[in-house]
This record gives structure tokens, sequence and C-alpha cells, in this order.
């Protein structure tokens, strides 16, 4: 039996592959779009155009990058603001053009910095959360890998949120969460179980809606069985109204912490 | 009467505030010592100050007194109040804060709903409550600002909110998250109705606060010298080893760089806050 704090062990192991690899193995005809149309390019966010089993899709993806060099080309996975106004731009033209948007969250969380902070993280993230709400298109993301708080729910907004069994989802990375508590980093293993952040609880507590077995990560298998649940899920949600569509979403975060009275 | 609205605050919680505990001065009345100038002011001539230093530093104020100032007499009406919190994910010593934060400042959660008057005009508002939990979002906090704009939606009102806290409620674990999307769910439908939101950020407004209904309403209106941001300064100095810029996070700074529409500061708020309902007043389509 594994406890919670192997599991954000796994979920940020060497070798776990990353937002990429999941485009690569599961689209075609990928194009990559760069910029917020702002400021810059975000390297931590990789975003563009694709085909769903010929369908057009849109793909946004954060990227950790593997090995060291790549990692530090892609800032550790740890979005800009402009990697959300991107991911927010790109979403808008999936929206004017009828296509799903499909996310894939692997970050220890947004950019904790100076230059961010300048340049409006906390805004960037707000109005991801606004817009998406009412995004007129289906939205999909899939937790890969980690997913660290405020950073990981600016791509999570969605019609369903899907994990890995693997990935974990948290309000805050369980060493602050120990720092906080105990000012003592190294109980993490005690706050990872404490903030119940694996894949079974989510599943629990209704945050996410599938979980994936994760044999044969990496490798064709999974891409072809999250791939035949993408076509299922694009399917029964471009047939909705998008008012319907809009409502269901709406209704799926408004009923969390829903107290009684 | 007034010794019932302006409670003194008990912020043996919130280890680290900006309100020095008062001090006990030779004639024995009550002082605060501001952290700017350090004159020693009495308390009641602070309080008369709406607690604010001679210098212009603005120490915290609770949410009753913020709705005592603001708003017009009789007017205020709570909505929610009667939500608790409880411990949903089994959280250590979760229970206990709860109880010991609700005594010490006599509030049930950390943000107080209602309608109320301000001037003439009629609107739905929310303030936080620093003296529980620094403010902390947790699920009843989530639920009480999103039933908030939904009923001001139902009901063509505008919403004034007044923002103090430190982000997500951790004890509460990722349904604290949830409530970020769910309030900017509300929001966004309030707006798209066509009505009227401004917030006014105190100090400090941060983490998932400032990530969510901080930045999402039509006018942002900031207290001056609050501090206002994502990342806590402490956790970005240690993760950058940079050392911060001066006046790094404070309103001034937030102002400078775009993100908020003005500072007002305590003694004029409720003025600008009348005259911008007033200006923002439903209007019959043509």
């Amino acid at each position: 039996m594994s406890t919670a704090y192997d599991k954000v062990k796994l979920a940020r192991a060497k070798g776990r592959p990353t937002g990429t690899r999941y485009i690569r193995g599961i689209f075609t005809d990928f194009i990559e779009l760069h910029g917020d149309r702002c400021f810059a390019d975000d390297t931590a966010i990789v975003a563009g155009v694709a085909r769903l089993q010929g369908d057009p899709v849109t793909v946004i993806a954060i990227e950790k990058g593997m090995d060291l060099k790549e990692k530090v080309y892609r800032n550790f996975g740890a979005p800009n603001p402009e990697g959300y106004r991107k991911a927010l731009r790109l979403m808008k033209q999936a929206e004017k053009f009828r296509r799903p948007v499909i996310c894939f969250v692997d970050t220890a969380g947004a950019v904790c910095g100076i230059g961010a902070e300048e340049r409006g993280q906390g805004q960037a993230i707000a109005m991801n959360l606004m817009e998406m709400m009412t995004l007129k298109t289906p939205i999909l993301t899939i937790f890969i890998g980690e997913g660290g708080s405020g950073g990981a729910l600016a791509l999570s907004v969605a019609d369903e949120v899907w994990m890995l069994e693997n990935a974990f989802y948290s309000v805050i990375s369980p060493e602050s969460c120990a720092n906080i508590l105990w000012r003592d980093p190294k109980r993490a293993q005690e706050a990872s179980e404490d903030l119940k952040l694996t894949s079974d609880n989510m599943r629990r507590l209704g945050v996410v809606e599938h979980v994936f077995s994760e044999k044969g990560l990496g490798g064709g298998e999974l891409y072809g069985t999250l791939k035949n649940e993408m076509i299922n899920f694009v399917c029964g949600k471009m047939a909705l109204p998008v008012e319907t569509l809009l409502q269901q979403r709406y209704e799926r975060f408004r009923r969390f912490g829903a107290a009684e009275g | 009467m007034l010794n019932k609205i302006f409670r003194k605050p008990q912020n043996e919680l919130e280890k680290g505030g900006r309100v020095p505990a008062p001090t006990v001065a030779e004639d024995a009345e009550l002082t605060s010592t501001c952290p700017i100038c350090k004159t020693a002011t009495p308390v009641s001539q602070l309080w008369e100050q709406l607690n604010v230093c001679k210098c212009g530093y603005h120490f915290r104020m609770n949410a009753r007194q913020r709705l005592h100032v603001l708003t017009a007499p009789g007017s205020f009406s709570e909505l929610y109040g009667d939500l608790e919190s409880r411990d949903i994910i089994g959280f250590p010593e979760y229970e206990r804060k709860l109880k010991n934060a609700q005594l010490a400042c006599g509030e049930k959660e950390a943000v107080i709903c209602g309608t109320a008057k301000i001037g003439e005009m009629p609107c739905a508002l929310f303030v936080m409550e620093p003296y529980f939990m620094l403010g902390s979002m947790g699920t009843v906090v989530g639920e009480k600002i999103t039933r908030l704009f939904e009923y001001a939606a139902e009901n063509s009102l505008p919403v004034v909110g007044f923002t103090v806290s430190g982000g997500a409620r951790m004890q509460e674990g990722i349904l604290s998250l949830m409530q970020m999307a769910k309030v900017s769910g509300a929001v966004r439908r309030h707006s798209d109705a066509g009505n009227f939101y401004a917030v006014v950020l105190t100090d400090p407004t941060t983490g998932g606060i400032t990530a969510s209904f901080a930045m999402e309403a039509d006018i942002i209106i900031a207290e001056p010298g609050a501090t206002i941001g994502f990342t806590g300064a402490r956790i970005i100095e240690q993760t950058t080893r940079k050392k911060l810029p001066d006046g790094f996070q404070k309103s001034e700074f937030m102002l400078e760089h775009g993100f908020v529409d003005l500072i007002v500061p305590r003694p004029k708020q409720k003025a600008a806050i009348e005259r911008l309902l007033k200006l923002h007043e439903r209007r019959a389509a043509r």
C-alpha cells in the first residue's frame, strides 16, 4: 500500500512523461502557436491546434521538460502570467472556431517571482477562471503529474477533469503545508496524507470524473486509452446545446462545499 | 455601544499580523503604535480616525467595524450568517482552530455578507474578516460569497466587496481551491447580467483571493499601503534569493503596474463608493 507521499514522489519522478509527449502520443497535425500577444511567449506552456481522430481541437499543455536542459528551457513547468494569457487567447480562438479545448496539467505551481507579480500572476489566473466558466466550447483537463494549486486550477475550469492514478492535485504543496503547520518541511509526508491530494481522494470528493491506471505509462496503450475516452467526451459534449454545457459546468463547481442550511 | 462594535482585536492567532497589541501607557489608556512613524495613538482616538494613523498608515480593521462606518445606519441586513465551517477532510487541529478563531473575533466565519445602503445606494456587500484565520477562504467563505453574487444577480443589485485574506484555507484541502472557480463563476454570471461589482483590496489580499474575485471586479480600489499579490513576499525572497524592490506588492506598486483602478484612503471610501454606485445605476434599455 503506497502512501500519499509515495504518489507525490511518483508524480514528480524523473523520467515521467511530460505534456508534449501526450500531445505527440494522442494527436496528429499539431501546430504550436506562440505568445500572449501582450508581452512574451511562455515556454512552460505549449499550446496549439491539432487533430483528434481527424477533428480539430485546441491543445494546451504545461510542459516541465524531461532532461535538465529542457527543464531549464521550460522553467520546470512553472508558468508565468503570459502562459495563462496565451492559454486564454487560444481558448477564445477555440470558442470562435467551435473546437474543443484539451488541457494537460503538470506543474508544481505558477511562477513565484518578482516579474510574475509585476505582470499580474494573480490577475492572469483570475481571468482564466472567470473566462473558462463561460467559454462556449467543451473543455477537458487531464492531470498527468503535479497539480499545484492556483497554477493548476487556471487550466482546470473544465467540463470534466481526469487524472492519472499517481498524479495529485493540492491547494498547497505538502512541503509548504508542513512548513506552515509545523515549521518543518521535512514533515511533508504527514502533510501529504492530511491534504487528501491523491487521485482516489479527488475521485471521492468529486473533483475528478475519471482516474486512469498508469499501466503502460509513456507507451501507446495509455495514449490510446486516453484518446478513445477523449473522442467519447468530445462527441458527448459537442452534442449538447451550449446553454446546457455551460449550466453543467457552472453546477460542476457550484456544488463544491455547498454547506447545508 | 461603541465597545460592542469596535471590538478590540484579539490577535493572538495572528502572529505576524500588522496590528501591534495595544500597550498600556502611563495614564493607563490603551495606545497603538504606528509601525511607520512610531507615534503611539490612544485607541479611542484611533477609532475616531477609522484606525488610520495621522501619518496615513492604515491599521487593520475588523469586518463589523467596516460595516458600521460604511453603511447607512440600520440599513445592513446580514445574509447566510448561520453558515459554519466544519472539518470536512479530517485535517488535524482544524476543529480547534475554527473554535479559537470564533472565540477570538466573535464571527462564525471569515466573511460577512448582506445587503445595505451606502449613502442612498442599495447594494449587496461582502466584507472579509482579518481576525478569522487571516481571512482564509474555505468552503463556507466561498459559499457565502457565491450566494451573495447569485442573490445580487437575481435582484439586479451591485456588489461591493472588501477583501482581506491570506488565500485559500489549506485545512479544507482541494475543496478550498475549488471555491476560487465557484466564486469566479458567480461573479461572471452577475457581470454578464449587466450588474456592477466594485472591490476594495485591503491589507493583505494575497494568494487565491488575488487569483480570483479580488481581480475580477469592474472597478478595483485599493486601500493605501495594502499588500496585494499572488505569492507572499517572504516566499518570493526565499525562493529567488533576490532583494525585493521597495514597496513591492503594495497598493501603489499595483497601481503603477496597472492592476488597480485607484487608491482611496479609508476616510474617503464611503463617498467614493457611493459615487461609483450612482455612476453605475442600471439604466433602462433604449
